[in-house]
């Protein structure tokens, strides 16, 4: 059997957290990528190079010997304006463009972050000090779970609780929901578009530079790729899950974080390479199996003539 | 309140001219129709006035100030409401968050409780008010596509073929509610096919016809359907 040639570890609660972990902070991406989605339709495959801008942050905040909370508001200020400009030069003025021509754009943005960031500093990778600590373990009735997995778990259910208040409890998150179905109409209703875009661009950023704290920690070594492979892993992820509807986006972006921190626990040392190989190959299985995505319904409400 | 003066109005998509030199006028407490064949150009003048088509001539004014260039969001702010062609009702939404999306082109410019009176037109909207807009029928979608615009409390109340694909009994109730808005002094613009009963119970009527507006009738020509006919022809 494919398993006993593999010689699959032990699956231990250490792991079962960190997969928890990695799943919270793979749905918290997952959300932020799919409102922008939402109300753009547009794939930002840059949201991979704000997360690095913020693993960044954090690093230099280390060297510069900030305190870990400063540490952390730089990451959140420089993803945000990095958030916010990629909106203004970029997105709005594509806005009307066609899918492809954004789809190709993002790539341009994130291949130029990418670059700029080897250029500026460098081929070798920063590490984030003192905020490392985190990964310290607690003892949890008697197991020893990561500081930063409880962290991440508790950070990424308040978020997501926090954003559906905001969705189904506001004017805003009403206005945005609707602008997510039918932009057309909702403006035609009164609902502004600048408005809704904004919130959901800062809700996005602010989503990057949670994860980014979060990554940063998990692999406390910063480079020009850093948040990349995360990056394709929730796309998948909501692709899998169903790109058009936040709930099953963000189930989508946790299974896959769940998913890839349970195998990443049991493969044997030698074996993590071929991490991604499998899940992308449940990737295709699944998506296969359920082109519509993991978690949607079958047609949805139909709307009567 | 002088109500919407559309002046000399063109529409233009590519090549294809929509509305060409459309003037009308519609006065507070007053219901114009807009009838017309397919592709006359009645929605694209519904769409001009709302900021969402291309003007490339005339003037559309609301109270006396241009509002031409603004977009339709700020249209509807500034209490000019549209009843789309096809309801575009939200169907995943329950019918009190539909009923609440029309509360976004309120603004600052009125305190009226737009959402009691969209529940007291049409008493269905509270009963089903957390049902899911999308299981409701069509009458009772196009209900609640007329209470999402009265929910603005708006001046002006644009309506694009309501009574399209509805039973008769469910057209009488629609048309019946026209009239209310009317006499609460709203200034309606009701585009229709059902010639008519639009020209029956409108002030006036204008009669469309590639893009150019053919002949105007008041509601006593309503049983001469003929030179309704023969406009069509033209
Ligand atoms: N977005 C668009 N792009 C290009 N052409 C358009 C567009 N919308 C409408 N047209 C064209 O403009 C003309 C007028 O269309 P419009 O929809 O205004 O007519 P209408 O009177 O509302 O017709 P109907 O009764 O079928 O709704 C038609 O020739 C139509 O094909
Ligand atoms: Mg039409």
């Amino acid at each position: 059997m494919i398993l006993g040639i593999l010689s699959l570890q032990p699956l231990t609660w250490p792991t079962v957290a960190t997969a928890l972990a990695l799943g919270g902070v793979y749905a918290l991406m997952a959300v932020g990528i799919g409102l922008v989605f939402g109300v753009l339709r547009l794939v930002n495959f840059a949201y991979g190079q704000l997360i690095m801008a913020g693993g960044y942050a954090l690093a230099y905040g280390s060297l510069w010997n900030f305190a870990t909370w400063q540490s952390i508001l730089l990451c959140f200020g420089v993803v945000l304006v990095l958030t916010v400009l990629m909106d203004r030069l970029v997105f709005r003025p594509l806005r009307t463009s066609s899918p492809t021509v954004m789809l190709v754009a993002t790539f341009a943005v994130a291949f130029l972050l990418q670059n700029i960031a080897l250029l500026k500093f460098g081929p070798l990778s920063k590490n984030v000090g003192s905020l490392a600590q985190l990964n310290a373990p607690w003892d949890i009735f008697g197991v020893q779970i990561k500081e930063i997995a409880v962290l991440a778990v508790v950070t990424a259910l308040g978020c997501l609780f926090i954003l559906q208040l905001l969705l189904t409890r506001t004017p805003l998150g009403l206005h945005m929901r609707a602008a997510a179905m039918d932009f057309r109409t909702a403006r035609l209703l009164g609902v502004r578009a600048n408005r809704v875009i904004g919130a959901a661009v800062i809700i996005s950023g602010l989503l990057a530079a949670t994860s980014a704290v979060f990554l940063s920690v998990q692999e406390n070594s910063i480079s020009s790729t850093f948040g990349l492979q995360d990056t394709i892993i929730v796309l998948a992820g909501v692709v899998v899950g169903g790109m058009n509807r936040p709930i099953p986006a963000t189930l989508g972006g946790f299974s896959i974080g769940f998913a890839t921190g349970i195998l990443g626990g049991v493969l044997p040392a030698d074996k993590t390479q071929y991490l991604t190989s499998f899940i992308f190959a449940a990737v295709i299985v699944v998506l296969l199996v359920r082109p519509n995505g993991l978690f949607t319904r079958g047609g949805g409400a139909v709307e009567r003539v | 309140m002088t109500g919407l003066e559309v002046e000399n109005l063109s529409v233009r998509y590519g090549a294809v001219e929509a509305v060409r030199g459309l003037s009308l006028e519609v006065r507070p407490g007053q219901i114009v129709g807009l009838i017309g064949p397919n592709g006359a150009g009645k929605s694209s003048t519904l769409h001009a006035i709302m900021g969402s088509a291309p003007i490339t001539g005339g003037d559309v004014r609301l109270d006396g100030t241009s509002i031409v260039g603004r977009r339709p969001e700020e249209v509807a702010r500034r209490g000019v409401a549209l009843v789309p062609e096809g309801r575009r009702i939200f169907g995943e939404l329950t019918v009190d968050e539909n009923l609440r999306l029309g509360l976004a082109g309120r603004s600052a410019r009125t305190n009226g409780d737009g959402l009691a009176r969209a529940h007291e037109l049409f008493p269905i909207l509270r009963e089903f008010r957390s049902r899911q807009a999308g299981v409701l029928s069509g009458g009772q979608q196009q209900q609640l596509a007329i209470g999402r615009a009265l929910a603005a409390d708006p001046e002006i109340l644009l309506l694009d073929e309501p009574s399209l694909g509805l039973a008769p009994k469910i057209v009488d109730i629609v048309f019946e509610a026209l009239t209310q808005i009317r006499d609460a002094g709203l200034a309606v613009l009701l585009v229709e096919q059902r010639a008519q009963r639009t020209v029956a119970l409108a002030d006036v009527s204008h009669v469309l016809a590639n893009g150019e507006l053919r002949l105007t009738l008041g509601s006593k020509d309503a049983a001469d359907t003929e030179r309704l006919v023969a406009a069509y022809l033209a």
